[in-house]
């Protein structure tokens, strides 16, 4: 290339400086800086706001019957939960969820273990799905006394369908996306059949996994509280949407706030703490999302 | 090598192999009643432009797809399913399961084809990893690797296995030039350590040259055997140098012979 320049360009050779003459090389960030890296601080402070925008607009419409302050609703829960009635029917609930939620869980590993496995079980997991996840859940309730009674039966079979869809969309998705190169790297460890699934799709699919499990837990959510709503009480203790329910019929309005503020602090302790932790020890460790 | 070699049996027999392949409208045939032999120890490279079919030629033998005609045998054995007797390397960074560590990677396949367990499975999996010169790496999480860290950490997984035979399906395409030819010196320093068998796909003539002790040219569509070639003794020097630039001329000559005179007609 110099060759066809007239004259040959000069080469240069220079001496890097030390980087202790230029100041800063690395600094921490202060205090301010690294709390506003911290999600859960920031997201703290909108609850602050969100909070103060409620008390301010109950007090301006000052109807406690249809709105009752942020204030009101919290001495409400504080009496609730001290007199023992509130944590005993979140309680109740909790354990018709998490009972739901488990057992549609484990209906759609094994659905969706077969569609992976047979071309078969793809088709009739994508039949079903389309038939059913469309379909609410409170619709089938009717159906559900019948079969089951009234009783906790009748509650976690609505859980079931509401969650089982919804889990096993998302992981047959996300095992569709797993990348060619690790399914062969799979099967060249000679790997098949239930190791092949736990021990190489379902970490790679986790991403979705976790997405399905998230929406598949406010599902079950939104139809058990629904179907307390239609019937609630049975053997004497009813769960969160009976609570409600019943106090609104005794016009314990700030009552009411209490039992849905209830849902709503379960709902951010599930997703904030226990999804967030099982996010950030796999797939974010793993570089998966970020 | 090849004199001593030739009086044994081989270790890999590919005779005669026909692969085809459908996409979503054609049946390509990918290669056409392909012939050679890999012995113990050889450095078997598969040299071609792409669309030669090299790549299938290897999943074959890694055992992906079987071939319409003709058989592929290890050891005598026809090759059926994938295994862990033939470890492969891929092209592709995401080969490491990113949720294991290096070491965890490395142990994964040892673990589970049921060859090593434990301590033993994590010793060498140690082992392997300081031979790729990874060893301060050994509990990092693959996503926080370089690309040629990764295909370092894939090669060990392979060498831990000590399969029959590694099959390397273009292992340093994706990496940067300068990494490319230092992963080339060392896989070779691997090579003078433990000397395994490695068929190794490239489209790169320099690095068949460099890499190989002995060459399969494959033209394209479908791929067919044009020629297989020993390769130069390692050296270093002027007189090596010149050498290697010979034989890269005479294999790009009889890979694109037939182009230039197409081309000559067309014009």
């Amino acid at each position: 290339m110099t060759e066809l320049s007239a004259s040959p360009r000069p080469e240069h050779y220079r001496q890097p400086v030390d980087a202790a003459t230029f100041g800063i090389v690395e600094k921490p960030l202060s205090g301010w800086e690294r709390l506003g890296n911290n999600g859960a601080a920031r997201k703290l402070a909108l609850l602050l706001v969100l909070a103060l925008i409620w008390e301010t607009y109950a007090r301006w419409l000052n109807n406690p019957l249809l709105f009752p302050t942020f204030t009101a609703t919290l001495s409400a829960f504080a009496e609730a939960t001290a007199s023992g009635v509130l944590p005993g029917r979140a309680l109740t609930s909790l354990r018709v969820l998490l009972i739901g939620y488990a057992i549609g869980i484990a209906c759609a590993a094994v659905l969706t273990t077969i569609a992976i496995s047979t071309r078969i079980g793809t088709d009739l997991l994508e039949l079903l799905t389309s038939m059913f996840n469309p379909l609410p859940a409170i619709a089938l309730l009717p159906l559900a006394l019948i079969w089951f009674g009234l009783g906790y039966g009748s509650i976690v079979f609505v859980i079931v369908h509401s969650v089982l869809w919804a889990v096993a969309l998302n992981t047959h998705s996300g095992f569709l996306q797993v990348s060619n190169t690790l399914r062969m790297v799979g099967r060249n460890y000679g790997l098949s059949g239930l190791r092949y699934v736990g021990g190489i799709l379902i970490p790679a699919a986790f991403p979705s996994i976790l997405t399905g499990l998230k929406i598949g837990w406010a599902f079950a959510w939104r139809t058990l509280i629904a179907a307390e709503l239609v019937f609630g009480v049975s053997s004497g203790s009813g769960g969160l949407g009976w609570f409600i329910y019943e106090n609104k019929n005794q016009l314990e309005i700030p009552a009411v706030f209490a039992g849905l503020f209830t849902v709503i602090l379960i709902g951010l302790v599930v997703e904030n703490v226990i999804f967030r932790t099982i996010e950030v020890r796999t797939v974010r460790r793993w570089g998966m999302q970020t | 090598m090849t004199a001593i070699a030739g009086s044994a049996v081989p270790l890999l027999d590919v005779r005669g192999v026909t692969l085809q392949y459908k996409t979503r409208d054609h049946l390509v045939t990918a290669t056409y009643r392909v012939d050679f032999e890999v012995f113990r120890s050889d450095r078997f490279i598969l040299l071609g432009p792409s669309g030669c079919g090299k790549s299938t030629l290897l999943k074959a033998i890694g055992g992906y797809l079987s071939p319409v005609e003709g058989e592929i045998r290890l050891k005598g054995e026809v090759v059926t399913r994938p295994g862990p007797d033939r470890m492969m390397v891929f092209q592709e960074f995401d080969q490491l399961l990113p949720w294991k560590t290096v070491t965890e990677n490395v142990m994964f396949p040892l673990v589970a084809s049921g060859r090593l367990a434990g301590a033993a499975a994590r010793e060498k999996a140690r082992d392997a990893i300081a031979m790729v010169n990874l060893a301060q790496f050994a509990d990092s999480l693959p996503h926080t690797l370089s690309g040629g860290m990764k295909q370092r950490v894939a090669i060990a997984r392979g060498m831990a296995m000590e399969p029959d035979i590694l099959l390397m399906d273009e292992p340093f395409a994706a990496l940067d030039a300068l990494t490319r030819r230092k992963m080339q010196d060392e896989l070779l320093q691997l090579w003078d350590n433990t000397q395994f068998t490695v068929v190794f796909v490239t489209h790169s003539i320099p690095e068949a040259v460099k890499v190989g002790s002995r060459i399969l040219l494959l033209s394209p569509h479908p791929g067919q055997v044009k020629a297989e070639l020993n390769s130069l003794p390692r050296g270093d020097g002027a007189s090596a140098a010149e050498a290697h630039h010979l034989l890269e001329h005479r294999i790009h000559a009889l890979l694109f012979a037939d182009e230039v005179e197409k081309e000559r007609v067309l014009s």
